[in-house]
């Protein structure tokens, strides 16, 4: 070991690794992962999530599976929770969509309105 | 790699000794099995402290925490947790089984009077990989030490910050380290004592197999501070896990230069080897610690010259327990008025007792100074199996004294601890109910000691076998008029006249019995009867004549044909034959037979 620096760099690596540990004030995305949502394609929506997260360094948002909530013909489903409570619900999602909502939503805080439960549900 | 999931499996000795390393290999083929490993990582941890509900998983990101997992388990823990996102109820933690969400482990109340300062990392780290130490800020007050203070400062900061040994007689650890600062001399040594040896005490070990980095790094430290460039840990070869671990960790430091030569690219170097130990108590004792990592055999000395002065190979040393070097780099981090702020006016900090004995949650708890003990017992311990009444807290093992019931309520300091006739220790705390007898728990401490002591000094090895003969006789309902007073005035004298720390305090449990259950003593000797019904030889096994239906199930299971009767009739049993062995009582159906 050199220097702190190189200390420091070691360090904001592996915190990145070790990060998902750490549940407190996090935004929740919880991915539909049912029978129903898995047959629908959930995988590959939540590696997705995971991925994208990861890509853009961003450590304060943990993705985890669910069961089934019961709307089973919009599935994927994916829904966000921000630290104060708020609940967003995402359907018939795929692994692009799920890379927007990480850019616009879990990043610049846009939740994407043509997403949700309320705009393709009817 | 980033991955959606950790799966936290506990790899601590209790943990390992139920099966963990079996879960953890049953866990990496179900998720190749079932394409997931590339999306969870399995990752090995030290103790979480409740090793009773071991072995123990935690999954994250969810922070669901399953208990009692065996590797049956596995299949249905990867296909619901992990693949359907359901958690699998049955294996939760009671405490934290809360609607549908799994709450952290933080809150349930085996953990909510804790402070984890000392095994801040145990249970949150694989503490096989030095990169997890480093992200919880590793070697960080390592760096500090190096590049922004001086070794004076150093030693000022653990002065000011009050932290006491944790290894049980609680002298100021800054003292220490001034004193061998400012010796002379070109070579100087840091030695970290791991030879834990008090029964039922495990917390050296467990912060030394989930957290070996924290001791390394602080043994670094220390050397920059006294100006030493060897660390020497004696640990006992019967904590395998902790010597592997420790091994791996130093190799990694190694690797990245956190010990070696020139760290931080400063004129500083220090490495440290490991010495085992052949598990002699007495070796827990600093002078004789020393003798034997010289390699002569395990015996104290007479104190001065002090380690500090004149330690291993005749140089300065330092010699801190691993709980006190736990708590360094957490010192330098964050300060020592923040360390300093827990706890009570002379001991600062926190202490972990490894809780054991009639109590529910048996484990590894950390607390701060001044937390009672009915607040261990009762708050964090789960209480008593049973519905039983608690009798007494043993603390500081064969060195240590009891706390009655009366005194549940003192808060739990060095110097409390002391004037109540017990002593900190390393941090076993015993819990005893209503079943245990006084006498036979002394009379057990006091057999340890005499089997342990080195025979150097007299006091010790033939005053403490003269003890425990009066104790056993005592037991045996042979004890006379006197016997008390003798035991009184044989302690008063080895703790005069032993030579080291073993022998001066080995006197301690009987003495503390002696003045909180005087009364069971006389019991014993006046009456030969014991009140808590343990002592063998003063009970008499007899059957209640109301309750026994005469089936003669107790006359065919005893052994020696004490029993006999009539069927359908009320048995009896011939105590003149009777051995005492209580197949007749184990085996009736109708509770018809006690046991006075």
């Amino acid at each position: 070991m050199k220097s702190l620096e190189e200390l420091k760099a070691i360090r904001e690596k592996a915190l990145k690794e070790v990060s998902i540990r750490d549940n407190e004030n996090k935004t929740r995305v919880l991915v539909g992962m049912a029978t129903c949502g898995i047959a629908a394609g959930a995988r590959p929506v939540m590696n997705a999530f995971v991925d994208e997260l990861a890509k853009r360094n961003i450590q304060n948002v943990t993705v985890s599976m669910t069961g089934c909530i019961g709307i089973c013909r919009l599935e994927p489903i994916a829904e966000v929770f921000e630290a104060n409570g708020e609940k967003t619900t995402y359907v018939k999602l795929d692994a692009e969509k799920a890379r927007r909502i990480v850019a616009e939503h879990l990043v610049n805080q846009k939740p994407v309105t043509e997403f949700t439960i309320g705009a393709v549900g009817n | 790699m980033i991955y959606r999931s950790h799966i936290l499996i506990c790899n601590g000795t209790g943990c390992v000794s139920s099966k963990s390393p079996a879960i953890m290999e049953k866990l990496q083929e179900q998720l190749v099995a079932n394409g997931i490993d590339k999306e969870v990582k399995v990752v090995k941890t030290g103790c979480f402290g409740l090793c009773e509900k071991g072995p123990i998983m935690v999954i994250y990101p969810e922070g669901a925490t399953y208990c009692h997992v065996k590797p049956e388990d596995v299949e249905e823990i990867v296909s619901e947790h992990l693949i359907k996102g359901r958690i699998v109820k049955r294996l939760l933690l009671g405490e934290t089984d809360q609607a549908d969400v799994a709450r952290s482990l933080d809150t349930v109340p085996f953990y909510a009077k804790q402070r984890r300062v000392a095994l801040r990392n145990c249970g949150v780290i694989n503490p096989e990989n030095i990169d997890e130490y480093i992200a919880h800020d590793g070697y960080a007050a390592l760096g500090k030490a190096l590049t922004e203070m001086t070794p004076q400062s150093v030693i000022d900061e653990i002065l000011k910050s009050g932290l006491r040994g944790r290894g049980g007689a609680g002298f100021p650890t800054g003292r220490k380290w001034q004193f061998a600062a400012k010796e002379a001399g070109d070579q100087k040594y840091v030695c970290c004592n791991a030879d834990e040896g008090d029964p039922g005490a495990f917390m050296d070990r467990s912060v030394l197999e989930g957290d070996p980095h924290s001791v390394i790094e602080a043994m670094t430290i220390a050397g920059y501070a006294i100006g030493s460039n060897q660390g020497f840990i004696y640990i006992r070869a019967e904590y395998p896990i902790a010597v592997q671990r420790l091994n791996i960790a130093i190799k990694q430091a190694r690797e990245y230069g956190l010990l070696g030569k020139n760290i931080f690219s400063t004129d500083f170097s220090f490495d440290i080897d490991i010495r085992l130990g052949a598990g002699a108590f007495v070796c827990g004792e600093e002078t004789a610690l020393m003798t034997s990592i010289e390699g002569h055999r395990g015996e104290p000395r007479t104190r001065p010259p002090f380690p500090a002065v004149k330690g291993l190979f005749e140089k300065p040393t330092i010699l801190n327990n691993v709980e006190t070097y736990a708590n360094i780099p957490v010192i330098l981090l964050k300060g020592a008025d923040w360390f300093s702020s827990i706890g009570t006016e002379k001991s600062k900090g926190t202490k972990v007792f490894a809780v054991g004995g009639k109590i529910n949650n048996t484990g590894l708890v950390e607390i701060p100074m001044g937390t009672t003990l009915r607040e261990i017992v009762y708050d964090i311990g789960g209480g008593i199996p049973d519905g039983k009444k608690f009798k007494a807290a043993q603390t500081g093992g064969p060195s240590g004294g009891c706390i009655p019931a009366s005194l549940i309520d003192t808060p739990i300091d060095y110097d409390n601890l002391i004037s109540i006739g017990s002593m900190m220790g390393s941090g076993g705390l015993i819990v005893m109910d209503e079943d245990n007898c006084m006498v036979d728990i002394a009379k057990f401490f006091l057999e340890f000691t005499v089997d342990e002591s080195c025979g150097k000094c007299p006091p010790c090895r033939i005053g403490t076998k003269r003890m425990y003969e009066i104790l056993e006789r005592i037991t045996q309902g042979k004890g006379e008029e006197g016997d008390i007073e003798k035991l009184e005035n044989l302690a008063e004298n080895i703790k005069q006249g032993a030579l080291c720390g073993l022998g001066q305090t080995a006197p301690n449990p009987v003495l503390s019995t002696i003045r909180y259950f005087r009364d069971e003593y006389e019991a014993h000797i006046k009456e030969k009867r014991c009140p808590a019904g343990v002592c063998k030889a003063l009970l008499n096994y007899r059957i209640i004549a109301d309750k026994c239906k005469g089936c003669s199930l107790c006359a065919k299971k005893c052994p020696v044909n004490a029993i006999s009767g009539e069927i359908k009739k009320p048995f009896v049993i011939d105590t003149k034959k009777c051995i005492k062995c209580g197949a007749c009582m184990t085996n009736c159906k109708f509770a018809a037979i006690e046991k006075k």
